[in-house]
Parts: structure tokens; C-alpha cells; sequence
């Protein structure tokens, strides 16, 4: 991959900023258990932060992937996972596919605003019945003319109390299935709607996930994302961005996490050495960290594929599941190292451990990239 | 309204230094980086000539191996075009002759209303370079600045002291050090760090200024030996037993604090 000059300019500004403007106030957020959307990404808008491989006619920044990559690794060196995660759904989750498929006024309208910073976005797609198996969906938008009528309910919605729009995945017709979903942008003032938050999650805590009502929500059909009917197939892709995106902030997170428990096992003496000392000890680190190059690298040509516009469905899902096992090996083996200040609130391990759990959880489980994989190269029957 | 930010490009602080045994001076072979100190002066320049609602920002640099990377972080920022000095002949160059060159390296750029650098570098920090620019251009010096502003063309400078602040007034055009701190210093957004790959930075030698001696020749010191810093002494434990205030009093009038 060719790394230039300007990405390593990039590199340093996004880390400074990372380092001495969002991880200070990451503690109140913290405490608070709810983060000011609107203001940050304002901030990292003037950046251009938000919208960097999207067109510039429509508020992007026209970067090569490469810049989504070392944004995303930077982020993922802030004090916990919850913005890191905020901004993934805005940049590459929620509006991947209105960039892709919406049209020149539809992008104008609600993707311009996102990426200035003036709407914050979620992507709501998982429903109480339905979180692996999206085709289970039962929201669903029936027409009136020029408008859908939506009914139903989603949860786990990340972004959902602060958001301006949500790009919904909805049945729009009886056929079932994988067939018949549309995705609707969805403005959050429309009557009929309600986000309650969901408290005492286990990590992401400064992350606002809420579960959302549609009581007969009515919205132009003209705000159906692409075609109509193939939502679902839409959803598949924009689900592809997202777990790039997921991939590439772990390699960050764990890079830092590892440099973090070198430095306290250097310094912290045990049996009158330092822990470092103890060649079990910096085996383990230095193994784990090979891995995170491995997985560097992995991402390095997985974002190169992507600018060529390659389908890199396959080897995205590779990188996100790589990802998930591996941060969990990490946080558990760094809270070890830590001894009884891993255990401590005030202590980063802790925080580390919970909040990197959801990745392999959230978009899409382990398992579920197994199963993409084990169709895709032929090992399911 | 034109003005030229002096910006030294050092090694980066968070790596540690080395001295080259044989010259007995900092290593600077490496990458190097904006002094975080000229990024005040970049930050003040950006905003006096917003604020005077045209005109550029100008660079002046000298350093070895043809560095930009410190200037493109400038240029992102927002500055328009810089200067760059850098010839192996500069080997040795101490404050009084840098200043020459970077005074000479300002001519380039045309004439600035305003020349701005900080107090002192972070890896130098002899903290003489502007006073002597200000010397060899014949223009009025002031230092330690806090604020500035200009008001009909007039200079208003707060200049730090150890009491409070002077209110200083002064004639353009002039040269001004300000302190750390002054402003913050924009981060150069993506837009400006791609568009500061295609502003111009002319690069020179010291014979294209005209500045004779430089190096070791031109340099009125010598450094004759180098030595570790004494080792930190055990501190003294005073014990509490009611009078300890009494102890602390005495200690701080024996290191002629109080
Ligand atoms: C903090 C947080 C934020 C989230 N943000 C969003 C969001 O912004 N938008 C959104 O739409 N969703 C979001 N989600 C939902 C997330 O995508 C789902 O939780 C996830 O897809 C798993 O679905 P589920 O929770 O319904 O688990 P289930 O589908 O009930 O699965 C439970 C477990 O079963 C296993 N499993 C599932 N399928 C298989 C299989 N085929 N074979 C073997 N084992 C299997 C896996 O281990 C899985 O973890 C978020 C979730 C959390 C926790
Ligand atoms: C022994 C020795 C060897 C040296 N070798 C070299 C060499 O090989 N190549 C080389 O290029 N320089 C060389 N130098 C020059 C040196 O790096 C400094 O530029 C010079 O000595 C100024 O000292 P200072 O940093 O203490 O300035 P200070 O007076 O502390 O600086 C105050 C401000 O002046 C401005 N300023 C100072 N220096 C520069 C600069 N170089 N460019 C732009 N703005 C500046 C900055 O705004 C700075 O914050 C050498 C100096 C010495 C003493």
C-alpha cells in the first residue's frame, strides 16, 4: 500500500486530536453515560472527519480508503469505544448505502447534513425477534399513497436518542424472506416515534443505544433509499463497510492496549523483577501483537481492494471476525498482566475488556461471520 | 497584510535525542517535526491576518536534509508558501549566524509587515534567534508577547513579565516572539493537508542568500566538552512532630526562596 506523505500528516493530526481533545472529556462521558453528538461531530467535521471517501458534492472529503483506514486505528486509540463506535455508524454505517444509492436530492438533503456534523445518524436494522437473522424483520412500511405508514420496533440502536435520521430497514411488501425490505431514511420527528434508552449495558456506556417505537409513522416514499424491495440486499452491502470499519479501530485499540501493559509490566517489580522479565509474560504480548500486525496488514490490502472496487465481502468478514477473537484475547490478557489493577474501575484495562466484547457481537456475531464465510467458500451444506 | 512565521523543525521531543559524539550536537539525521513552540506563532499569524481580512501567511525554516515535513504542517494549517534553508555548510550553526540566515531567508518572500517566531525552540531554547533577526533586519524587537494585536496599522503587543504584563506599542513593520500558550493552534484539517502538498516552498542554500561564514567557521562558540547531568540528590524527609512548618520555613529561606 502506498502510504504518502499527506496519510502520514493525517496519521499525526487525527492522534493529536484523539490524544488531546476527545480523551480528556472521555471521563465525564463516561460518568454521564451519554456522549454531546451534535458538538463532537461538528468539531470532527471541520476536520473532515466524517465524510472522508464520500463525494465532495455532497459534503465528502474524497479520500482514498486509506485515510477511512488510519482514521478508523487512530480512533481506535481513544479512552474507550464508545465514539469510535459513534462515528463508525455515521461514516460507515448508516450512510453507505444513501451515498451509494440515493439520489443527488436525497443525498443533498440528509447526507450533506451528516457529514457537516449537523445530524448525528443510526442505522436500525436489529429488532427484538430479529438480530442475526435480519430476513426475521417484522417492522414494517405499508403505502398510503405517496407515503409508508411504519409500524414496529427495533432495539439496540446506537446514536438513537441524539439521532436526526435513521436509514430503517422495513418490510415493504408480504413476500417474505430476503425479498421485499426497502431502506427508508427515516426524519426522527416524524409523529408516532419514541427512543427509550437502554440502561446498564455492559459496556459502551457513554454510547446512547436505545429501543425505538413506530406507531404510524408516515414518511414520503420518497425517501426510500435505491430501489424498492431490495433493502435487504442493500443492508448486505452497507453491512460490508461496517465491519471494515469495526476491523480496522481494533487494530488501533490493541496496539495501544499492548504498548500500555509493556510499559506497567516493565515497571512493576514481582519476585524482585519486573514483570517483563518473565519470559511467559512478554511471549504472550509479543505474540499477541504479531497477530495485530497480521491483522494490520490484512486491512492494509482490504482497503486497497475496496479503492479498486473490488467485492470484498469475503475478506472483510475474515478481518471483522480476526478482529473480535483477537481484541478478546487481548483485553483479557492485559487485564491479567494488570493483576488487581486490571480489576479497578480507575484503572483502563477494565473498560478496555467490556467495551471491545461487543465486537464480536455487534454487526453481525462471530458465528454469523462463519456462516457468511462457510457459504461464500463452500463449506456449509 | 503579510506576515512570516519563523518555524524551527526539530526532532520529535517524544522520541528521545541523541548527541552525535563527534560534532557533540543533537542528532538530527531522523524525521523531523514542527516545534509544538511555532505552532503558536503559525496559530497567531493565521488569525492576524483573518482578522485583517487579507494577505498571507509566509514561512521561513532552516534545517538540514531538505526537512519540509514541519512546513507542511504549517502550510496545512493554512500558511501559504515557506522558505526552506538547507545546506550541509550549516554543520554547526549557532543562534547568531541561524539568525543571519533566517533574516535573509524572510527577503525571499517579499516584504512582511510582521515577522513572527517563538520565544524560544524546544530543542535548542537559547531563546536569542528573534531578538538577533529583529538586530540584523533593523527592525524593532518585541518579546515575550501574550497577545497581539494591530489597531491603524499599529503593533499592540501584551508582553509578559514577571509581574503581570507590559502594554507595548510599536511601529510595523516589526519582530515579535510570543510565548507558548498564546493561542490554540488550529489541527490542519484533511483538506488542508492535501492542499499543502501542492503549495510552493522554494528551497535555498547559503550561498543563494549570501550569508558568509556559517557552519563551525561562521559560529563564535565552540563546544568543548559534553557531560551527563549530576544525578537528582536524595530529597530530605522532614518528620512531623508539630514543628515541621518551622523546618520547611528555614529550608526555603536557605534556598533564598522566601
Ligand atoms: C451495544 C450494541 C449496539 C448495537 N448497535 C446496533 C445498531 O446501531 N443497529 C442495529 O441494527 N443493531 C445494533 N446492535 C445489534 C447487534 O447487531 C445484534 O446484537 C447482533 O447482530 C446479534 O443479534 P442478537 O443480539 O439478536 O443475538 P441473536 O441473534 O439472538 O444471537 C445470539 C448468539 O447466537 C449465536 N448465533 C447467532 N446466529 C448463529 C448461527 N447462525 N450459528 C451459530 N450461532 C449463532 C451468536 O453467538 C450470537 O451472539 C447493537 C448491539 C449492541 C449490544
Ligand atoms: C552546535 C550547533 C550545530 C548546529 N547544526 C545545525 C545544522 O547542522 N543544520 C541546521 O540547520 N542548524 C544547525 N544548528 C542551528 C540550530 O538548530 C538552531 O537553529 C540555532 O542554534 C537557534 O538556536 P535555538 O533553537 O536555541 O533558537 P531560539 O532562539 O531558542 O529560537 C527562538 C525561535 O526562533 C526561531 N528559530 C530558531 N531557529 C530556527 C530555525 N532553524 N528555523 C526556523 N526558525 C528558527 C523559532 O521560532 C524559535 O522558536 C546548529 C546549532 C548549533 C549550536
Amino acid at each position: 500500500m502506498s502510504i504518502t506523505d499527506e496519510h502520514e500528516q493525517f496519521r499525526t493530526m487525527v492522534r493529536s486530536y484523539v490524544e488531546t481533545k476527545l480523551n480528556p472529556r472521555i471521563p465525564k462521558w463516561e460518568a454521564d453515560e451519554a456522549m454531546p453528538l451534535h458538538d463532537v461531530f461538528a468539531e470532527m467535521a471541520e476536520l473532515g472527519l466524517l465524510g472522508l471517501s464520500y463525494d465532495p458534492e455532497f459534503g465528502g472529503q474524497g479520500a482514498d480508503t486509506t485515510f477511512t483506514l488510519i482514521l478508523a486505528e487512530e480512533m481506535g486509540r481513544c479512552d474507550h469505544g464508545a465514539l469510535p463506535m459513534a462515528l463508525g455508524v455515521q461514516v460507515d454505517m448508516a450512510t453507505p448505502s444513501l451515498h451509494r444509492f440515493g439520489t443527488p436530492e436525497q443525498k443533498q438533503r440528509w447526507l450533506r447534513p451528516a457529514l457537516e456534523g449537523r445530524h448525528v445518524t443510526s442505522i436500525a436494522v436489529s429488532e427484538p425477534d430479529a438480530g442475526s437473522d435480519v430476513a426475521a424483520i417484522r417492522t414494517r412500511a405499508v403505502r398510503d399513497g405517496d407515503e409508508w405508514v411504519i409500524n414496529g420496533s427495533k432495539t439496540w440502536i446506537t446514536n438513537s436518542l441524539q439521532a436526526d435520521w435513521l436509514c430503517l430497514l422495513a418490510r415493504t411488501s408480504d413476500e417474505g424472506g430476503y425479498s421485499g425490505m426497502s431502506q427508508i431514511l427515516f426524519p426522527t420527528d416524524t409523529d408516532g416515534f419514541s427512543a427509550r434508552k437502554i440502561p446498564d449495558k455492559l459496556g459502551m456506556r457513554a454510547s446512547d443505544t436505545g429501543t425505538l417505537t413506530f406507531d404510524d409513522c408516515r414518511v414520503p416514499v420518497a425517501n426510500t433509499i435505491g430501489e424498492i424491495g431490495r433493502g435487504f440486499q442493500q443492508q448486505m452491502a452497507q453491512f460490508v463497510v461496517e465491519r471494515m470499519w469495526s476491523s480496522y479501530t481494533t487494530v488501533g485499540a490493541c496496539d495501544r492496549a499492548l504498548a500500555r501493559t509493556r510499559d506497567y509490566c516493565a515497571e512493576r517489580q514481582v519476585f524482585g523483577q519486573p514483570l517483563l522479565a518473565n519470559q511467559y509474560l512478554s511471549f504472550k504480548l509479543a505474540e499477541l501483537a504479531a497477530g495485530v500486525d497480521m491483522l494490520r496488514v490484512y486491512n492494509e490490502s482490504l482497503a486497497e481492494s475496496a479503492d479498486r472496487g473490488e467485492d470484498v465481502t469475503r475478506r472483510a468478514t475474515i478481518a471483522k471476525l480476526t478482529a473480535g477473537r483477537l481484541v478478546r484475547r487481548v483485553a483479557d490478557t492485559c487485564q491479567q498482566f494488570h493483576g488487581g489493577m486490571g480489576y479497578v474501575e480507575e484503572n483502563w484495562p477494565a473498560r478496555f475488556a467490556r467495551d471491545n466484547r461487543l465486537t464480536s457481537i455487534g454487526a453481525g456475531a462471530d458465528e454469523v461471520m462463519l456462516q457468511v464465510l462457510a457459504r461464500l467458500d463452500g463449506y456449509s451444506a | 497584510m503579510n506576515v512570516i512565521v519563523c518555524v524551527k523543525q526539530i526532532p520529535d521531543p517524544a522520541m528521545p535525542g541523541e548527541l552525535d559524539p563527534s560534532t557533540k550536537t543533537l542528532k538530527r539525521s531522523g524525521k523531523l517535526i514542527l516545534d509544538e513552540s511555532d505552532g503558536y506563532g503559525v496559530e497567531m499569524a493565521l488569525q492576524l491576518v483573518d482578522a485583517a481580512g487579507g494577505g498571507e501567511v509566509g514561512l521561513v525554516s532552516m534545517a538540514p536534509n531538505g526537512e519540509v515535513s514541519g512546513l507542511r504542517t504549517a502550510l496545512a494549517m493554512g500558511a501559504s508558501k515557506g522558505v526552506l534553508v538547507s545546506d550541509p555548510e550549516l554543520q554547526g550553526t549557532d543562534a547568531l549566524t541561524t539568525a543571519k540566515v533566517l533574516a535573509a531567508a524572510t527577503k525571499r518572500l517579499g516584504d512582511a509587515d510582521l515577522i513572527i517566531a517563538a520565544t524560544e525552540s524546544s530543542d535548542g531554547y537559547t531563546g536569542t534567534v528573534p531578538e538577533q533577526m529583529a538586530e540584523v533586519l533593523g527592525l524593532p524587537s518585541v518579546t515575550f508577547a501574550k497577545s497581539v494585536t494591530i489597531e491603524d496599522g499599529v503593533l499592540k503587543v501584551n508582553r509578559q513579565t514577571e509581574a503581570g504584563y507590559d502594554e507595548v506599542t510599536c511601529t510595523l513593520p516589526a519582530v515579535v516572539s510570543v510565548t507558548a500558550g498564546v493561542v490554540e493552534p488550529r489541527y490542519p484539517s484533511f483538506k488542508g493537508i492535501m492542499a499543502a502538498k501542492s503549495k510552493p516552498v522554494e528551497e535555498v542554500t547559503v550561498s543563494d542568500l549570501g550569508v558568509s561564514p556559517v557552519g563551525w567557521a561562521g559560529a563564535n562558540q565552540e563546544i568543548v566538552e559534553v557531560s551527563d547531568a549530576p544525578e537528582r540528590q536524595a530529597g530530605e524527609i522532614v518528620t512531623d512532630e508539630g514543628e515541621s512548618h518551622l523546618k520547611i520555613v528555614a529550608f526555603l529561606e536557605n534556598l533564598k526562596v522566601l
